[in-house]
């Protein structure tokens, strides 16, 4: 039990919150990190995925990019970033590694969306006289809202833990508090970063099952 | 007097040729540490989840508090999954072991009770009715049922392993992950390009050799299909 308490201890010691390497600074970047690399991410996967779904083509590709995802280990890609001539520039190899893991769930999870839209639906709006666009955006796009919310959850997600594994590869962010941690040989530091980066990822994701709860019935995908 | 040798090496080149030569025996001990770490932990896990997961599918009550905590642990990031279990095990093989055996753990519990959920009440019942009792219903009726569901998981959750093996190497047992991050430190190019690739190489005969496991076991998902 001591650990517990001598971690405890760590984090509320005020002088461990300030600083550049103060867990004050660690948080905002890493909720910088996040934030910023989500909506790069979004900007560069929604629109290809809405516009595939939409036609539907490239369905193999927008489905099998995340088991890809999956196999490649987000080390792996990081210290190879940083070897390449994008590691010289600071944050460059965490920035692009992060988006590079947040694409695939957002591109898969809006294409399923897309592709999941009851197409008798789609052939009455055809019927209406809706033309490609207002097909996309006023009923394909409506229907998909609840998976592409999904896919937007499973990315943000995904992006706390990828921001956290950048700390071993040199980035900023709660996993150099860890980091910092084991070259200290300081098992306190260790489990209290660890509980932080814990606690963070767990207030993202409580903050889009919030935002999914509080979303009009439309959104949520079970009150039509 | 001769200078330094002009070789792959010396040029510090991310493909080469004289990297796997020399380092052939360092290269082999990796692959079989990150084999045995994935294998171990996934195996673990798969003995947890099945028991759980026909507890869930048994006892109504159970399900919502067993998918609560699993998505709990799926959420916290892996370094700090190794960073939180480090006061129980210490720097140790096991540390990494225990943390890959929680993630394998839920993907597992998910697949499983998705499966069983996905059998059909009828067959249940014709099961029941031919007078099946509870421990062969679920033996010979429903988890065979729910095996092609426990396999998509049971890819997925190896998958996943072997990508989160490398995360290891902050308490040294890593497999490949070890020479990435001594390759990191050392800027040496040859090494962290062959052991991701041979990370990924790993991923996907672990996921065929799965693939095919799943074919044989389920002869009968492919008779329906032609």
């Amino acid at each position: 039990m001591s650990t517990v308490t001598d971690a405890w201890a760590w984090l509320t010691d005020p002088a461990h919150w300030a600083g550049d390497d103060g867990i004050a600074h660690r948080l905002l970047q890493h909720l910088a990190l996040t934030v910023v690399c989500l909506a790069v991410s979004c900007l560069i996967a929604l629109p290809v995925a809405l516009v595939l779904g939409h036609l539907g083509k490239g369905g193999a590709l927008a489905v099998n990019i995340s088991n890809v995802g999956r196999a490649v280990p987000t080390f792996a890609v990081l210290v190879l970033l940083l070897l390449t001539p994008v590691g010289r520039w600071g944050e460059g190899p965490t920035v692009v590694a992060l988006v590079l893991f947040a694409v695939p769930p957002l591109l898969t999870n809006a294409y399923v969306g897309m592709r999941g839209v009851d197409r008798d639906v789609v052939q009455a709006a055809r019927g209406m006289g809706m033309i490609g666009r207002q097909l996309l955006f006023r009923v394909e796009l409506p229907l998909a809202l609840p998976m592409v919310l999904t896919g937007v959850r499973i990315a943000a997600v995904q992006l706390v833990a990828t921001a956290t594994i950048a700390a071993l590869a040199g980035g900023g962010g709660l996993g150099r508090i860890i980091t910092a941690g084991f070259n200290l040989a300081s098992t306190p530091q260790v489990v209290a970063g660890a509980v932080l980066v814990a606690v963070f990822a767990l207030a993202v994701e409580a903050v889009f099952v919030a935002v999914e709860r509080l979303a009009p019935a439309r959104a949520r995908g079970d009150g039509r | 007097m001769t200078g330094p040798p002009d070789d792959c090496l010396a040029r510090n080149e991310w493909i080469c040729g004289a990297y796997l030569s020399t380092r052939r025996h360092i290269l082999l001990d990796a692959v079989l540490q990150h084999l045995q770490l994935t294998g171990l932990s996934v195996l673990i896990g798969l003995a947890v989840a099945v028991p759980l997961a026909v507890l869930a599918r048994r006892w109504k009550g159970a399900a919502g508090p067993v998918l609560a905590v699993t998505t709990v642990l799926y959420t916290i990031p892996s370094l700090a999954m190794f960073s939180l279990l480090l006061p129980l095990y210490g720097l140790s093989a096991t540390l990494v072991v225990a943390g890959l055996v929680l993630y394998s753990l839920t993907l597992l519990v998910r697949n499983i009770l998705a499966g069983l959920r996905a059998v059909p009440e009828e067959t249940r019942q014709a099961a029941l009715g031919m007078g099946y009792g509870p421990a062969r219903l679920l033996l010979t009726v429903e988890l065979p049922l729910a095996l092609p569901a426990a396999m998509a998981g049971l890819r997925i959750a190896t998958v996943s392993a072997v990508s989160l093996v490398t995360i290891g190497a902050i308490v040294g047992f890593g497999g490949l992950g070890n020479l990435i991050y001594a390759g990191m430190n050392t800027y040496f190019k040859a090494q962290v390009l062959t052991a991701s690739v041979l990370c990924v190489v790993i991923a996907v005969a672990a996921d065929l050799l799965l693939l095919g496991l799943q074919r044989l076991l389920t002869p009968w998902t492919r008779t329906a299909r032609t």
